[in-house]
């Protein structure tokens, strides 16, 4: 089970997928709590560590909220850290995303994506990673077990370059627990790719700073306000890892990737696995003679505004399909791209729809229904429910 | 005891925002100058927050990282994991929390730092209240003393929580309790606690002058008479099995009304409740005595 050659193809689960990222990148410290559908990342991670494919140190604590807070100590001190997690952990971790990012610490995390309860759901949909869009965190949506272990390789190399901490995010089962034939990289490559951690400052008896004190007004904002530049900063970064990585892997992803896109009357806009789906549909659609086309977005935050405002300008209409809601107002990822389109000239009509909350299959047929939808009306929705039982 | 003389090394500057007397200042002071200046302070949300001073300014000349409440053991873990896989397993690794970060809010985490057996270094300051958020009652609290969340008219019913029983429960290779007004006993815990591998825990009772409503001068008088009237005994245990007492020489033993009538905080105490807290402390002392002779 436990790797000793790389370079080579291989059959993986999509949490597999992210612990050979992980042990590529060489994390120093890892700490985690066991929750599912999450547990098969950190129990190949232990077996790494155990048998030495991995150097590191891992803290198995006693909570995610403690997780995090240890990783927050190890990165302080100068370590390349991790830990995965998913729902309810991700949510009891809450207090320490935001520290982490407010301490600018590099530390990359998986999140798979899981239903918060109440009821318990142990299956997929984005409310738990979404409900943490605040706090700081990168946030990068992977549709492949290959982009699983390609984005923790590429969130290192950016989350080091602008010190903001960085989550993978992978749908429950869909892609947590479903084995695809990789490519795991060659470590050699890697290490090219991702050089050792060094941070600015450290907690380091030689050199003794304090970190994380009391700010008082005359200086928080300053504080708030390089953080978001570091996220502006981190767009250039990702495009700029995703060049560098294509270089040298032979693979690239985009910030957003648009699919079949020019020329489209319709865009659907999808996140996560449902974006394999929606692939089918769009090419069954196009043999059809319809001009539909598809935009993944892969990163969420920082939120590509203009690369989306450019992919969007030529549509007559969009589709976005939100695996989550915000009870209230509607799915999230529209919000998000109805802000970034509303002071730009060239702004098509938004259709929001939401779908597939607590794991329920987004399949093709509704996908189909969802374009129809759209191209049969004229006046913008803000939500619609996708098969939702009345 | 009489021979003793403090290190010399000052790593903690005076220009701290302690209160006046303040029992945590102090115990900084004396835990650094055991400690040395390879040390990297982990302090969570407590009055340490404040005293540290704001940013850009530091009142300590060691690393400190300031973190959030419930996490003074677990990121004092991760500090730990971070230098062991650099290859420094030299630094003293100090976690430093209030008696709300240890008692209440921290204790989850700190359990499993000491179930794992973390090489670090726990003390927890304890002035037996939410002190900087405004003298609100906390598990430190002690048996019928006011806060500003036990007003007078009900103070606080229940007993202060046995935090070394627990900690010693964990089997931790050494747990020990000290007070500012013996240095010398408190200095020499710190440097044997430092020499051992695993997690160290040592309590410290710490006098807060405004939540104990007490002058700012009496807080040696006030420590002092803690350990004479065993509200807070001295004693040391290993590896949660061997019980030291560490009783000061001049010892001689004065009813717990001597260290009640010098504190506001337990002003409006009637003779029976005295009485009641005396039973109270004199159960805990013959317990602490039991565990001395068994473990002898």
């Amino acid at each position: 089970m436990t790797p000793t050659l790389t370079g080579t193809k291989k059959v993986v689960t999509g949490n597999h997928a992210v612990s050979y990222g992980v042990m590529l990148a060489r994390a120093q410290v890892i700490s985690a709590y066991p929750i599912t559908p999450q547990t098969q990342i950190v129990e190949l991670l232990s077996e790494m560590c155990a048998t030495g494919a991995l150097r590191a140190k891992f803290i198995k604590v006693e909570s995610e909220h403690s997780a995090m807070a240890a990783l927050i100590g190890a990165a302080s001190a100068g370590a390349r850290t991790f830990t995965a997690t998913s729902a309810h952990g991700l949510a009891l971790m809450h207090e320490m995303l935001h520290w982490a990012a407010g301490a600018r610490l590099p530390i990359v995390m998986a999140n798979v994506n899981r239903a918060m309860g109440p009821p318990w759901s142990v299956w997929t949909d984005q409310n738990d990673s979404l409900s943490q869009r605040d706090t700081g965190w990168m946030q990068v949506y992977c549709e492949s077990n290959q982009e699983v272990l390609d984005s923790v390789i590429q969130a290192y190399r950016v989350a080091e370059r602008v010190f903001m901490p960085a989550m993978l995010v992978l749908d429950a089962f869909v892609l947590s627990h479903t084995a695809e034939q990789i490519e795991i990289p060659d470590q050699s490559l890697v290490d090219e790719y991702l050089p050792p951690y060094r941070p600015i400052y450290k907690l380091d008896p030689n050199d003794p700073r304090s970190f994380g004190a009391l700010a008082p007004p005359d200086v928080y904002m300053e504080l708030r306000y390089k953080m978001h530049q570091a996220m502006e900063d981190a767009l250039d970064e990702w495009a700029r890892a995703d060049e560098e990585f294509s270089e040298l892997f032979g693979r690239r992803y985009g910030l957003i990737e648009p699919y079949r896109a020019d020329d489209a009357k319709i865009l659907l806009v999808t996140s996560g696995t449902v974006t394999s789906t929606a692939r089918e549909v769009i090419d069954e659609l196009r043999a059809e003679g319809r001009r539909v086309g598809l935009l993944k977005i892969r990163v969420f935050r920082p939120f590509p505004a203009q690369l989306v405002r450019e992919a969007l300008r030529n549509a007559e209409k969009a589709a976005v399909i939100d695996r989550n809601i915000s009870f209230g107002m509607g799915g999230i990822f529209a919000q998000e791209i109805k802000s970034a389109l509303y002071n730009s000239s060239e702004c098509p009509p938004i259709f929001g729809f939401v779908a597939g909350l607590g794991g329920r299959d987004i399949t093709p047929k509704a996908i189909r229904e969802i374009i129809d939808y759209t191209e049969s009306h004229d006046e913008p929705q803000d939500l619609i429910w996708v098969g939702v039982k009345r | 005891m009489r021979n003793f003389t403090l290190p010399s090394e000052e790593l903690m500057g005076s220009g701290h925002l302690g209160c006046q007397g303040c029992g945590a200042a102090l115990a900084m002071r004396y835990a650094l100058k055991a400690a040395g200046d390879n040390t990297i302070v982990v302090i969570p949300a407590c009055c340490w927050t404040i005293i540290a001073g704001p940013f850009p300014y530091t009142s300590l000349k060691v690393p400190v990282l300031h973190t959030a409440f419930e996490t003074a053991a677990v990121a004092a873990s991760g500090v730990r994991a971070a230098l062991d896989i650099q290859g420094d397993t030299e630094t003293t690794v100090l976690a430093w929390a209030g008696d709300g970060g240890t008692f209440d809010i921290g204790l989850q985490s700190l359990s499993g730092a000491a179930e794992r057996n973390e090489n670090i270094l726990y003390i927890c300051y304890d002035n037996e209240a939410y002190m900087n958020t405004g003298i609100q009652r906390s598990g430190a609290t002690p048996y019928l003393a006011w806060t500003t969340t036990t007003p007078e008219k009900t103070p606080k019913t229940e007993p202060k929580k046995d935090i070394m029983a627990i900690m010693v429960a964990h089997g931790i290779p050494y747990a020990a309790t000290a007070t500012v007004a013996y240095p010398d006993d408190f200095i020499r815990k710190v440097q044997k606690a430092k020499s051992i591998y695993g997690t160290k825990f040592l309590h410290v009772l710490a006098p807060c002058p405004p939540g104990w409503k007490a002058p700012s001068e009496w807080t040696i008088k006030l420590s002092r008479l803690a350990v004479h009237t065993r509200v807070f005994p001295l004693y040391e245990v290993e590896h949660g099995e061997r019980y030291i007492l560490n009783e000061p020489k001049e010892a001689t033993t004065l009813p717990v009304s001597e260290y009640l009538k010098l504190q506001g905080r337990f002003s409006h105490l009637t003779e029976r409740e005295r009485e009641a807290i005396q039973e109270l402390i004199e159960k805990r002392w013959q317990k602490l005595l039991r565990m001395v002779r068994e473990s002898s």
